[in-house]
């Protein structure tokens, strides 16, 4: 594929996934703070988010598996997931989170198992669809050319 | 009058040292970046104990960091294990060798009594998380000037008292960003700050500036 059709799929990856609920302009505001000096930035915050996000996922799957659940300490746990996701734009994933927390308040297991399930499947999603954003960046920056804004 | 903005442009003489505190990666990384564009050096920790730590206020020797430096602005989150931003804030504030220092609150919950007794404890802002450029190049901003005017405004405001003495009354406008505001000052200098309204700032900012 030519540079100019990597670009122009580039470009239209990334507009699908605002359209699409993925991401809000909190990413795009991370952009903007990427520059020559930085310009790895968006994906070294985005690798911390996913790092922090399957610990959390994790903690939260184990917490939900014991006999008696401590709410309040996994509020805690989504309550940090829903700040990272905030932070990179992830905004599926942080919508959910806030159901996620009422959940929890609610001390409701059922409910929180089931948004746990929520909240995972839209994190795969948005993972995969930022990682293939990243492949088609490197892509266009390995066959020489920019990448669009 | 130029000197405010020459100030703002040479850089270097004025470069702020914000020591940022955040349990969470994610935002540790951004913030730092976002204070780094706005010309500023920083100190990124992850809890409340560290930042103490750091100031030295765990029996330690001053407000100079490992590298020497003094730290001229702290933003932290307000939730956070161990110690909370406000736990840490009213330390801060207790303290006779660091109350001065301007603590900035980051929060990504907006609430209400939460912004009251902040600003109460001493805050001098809460900002809404995310946080924005815009947030951190005005607080920033604000910072560098508060250090450059301080000596000529005269004596301490009253932080609930939206006019100073030295400039003719504002209408008290609240910024339309999310955060709330009260008073700024960063100690750039080190005598005693007057702390006057970041509104009444502005406007002296702009006047200069014709």
């Amino acid at each position: 594929m030519g540079l100019v059709q990597l670009q122009r799929q580039l470009v239209d990856y990334r507009t699908s996934l605002y359209d699409e609920g993925f991401l809000d302009e909190q990413f795009t505001q991370l952009q903007e703070l990427q520059d020559e000096n930085n310009p790895d930035f968006v994906v070294e915050v985005v690798s911390l988010f996913f790092e922090d996000s399957e610990r959390l996922l994790n903690e939260l799957s184990k917490a939900l598996e014991q006999q008696i659940i401590d709410f309040k300490r996994m509020d805690a746990r989504v309550h940090q997931l829903k700040g990272s996701s905030s932070s990179i734009g992830a905004q599926r994933v942080r919508q959910l989170c806030i159901v996620f927390r009422n959940y929890c308040e609610a001390q409701n297991r059922e409910g929180c198992q089931k948004c746990l399930q929520q909240v995972k499947h839209e994190y795969s999603i948005v993972k995969t669809k930022l990682e293939s954003m990243f492949q088609l960046e490197q892509q266009i920056l390995n066959a020489g050319g920019s990448i669009p804004v | 009058m130029e000197v405010a903005g020459e100030v703002l442009q040479s850089g270097s003489s004025q470069e702020l040292h914000v020591l940022a505190v955040d349990d969470s990666y994610v935002d540790r990384k951004v913030i730092e970046k976002l204070l780094k564009i706005s010309s500023c050096k920083v100190t990124a920790v992850e809890s409340g104990a560290r930042a103490l730590q750091f100031l030295g206020l765990d029996g330690g020797k001053g407000s100079l960091g490992f590298n020497g430096l003094k730290v001229n602005l702290i933003m932290t989150d307000y939730s956070m294990p161990g110690m909370t931003g406000y736990e840490l804030l009213k330390k801060i504030k207790r303290s006779s060798t660091f109350r001065e220092i301007p603590v900035v609150i980051m929060s990504s919950e907006n609430i209400l009594t939460r912004i009251d007794s902040c600003l109460e404890e001493g805050a001098e802002e809460f900002l809404v998380k995310p946080v924005k450029l815009s947030d951190v190049k005005r607080l920033t901003k604000d910072c560098v000037t508060r250090g450059e005017t301080e000596g000529k405004d005269g004596g301490r405001v009253d932080k609930r008292k939206l006019e100073d003495d030295n400039h003719t009354s504002s209408s008290s406008s609240i910024p339309s960003s999310p955060s709330t505001t009260t008073s700024f000052g960063c100690g750039l200098a080190t005598s005693e700050l007057p702390l006057s309204p970041m509104h009444s700032s502005k406007r002296a900012k702009l006047r200069d500036r014709d």
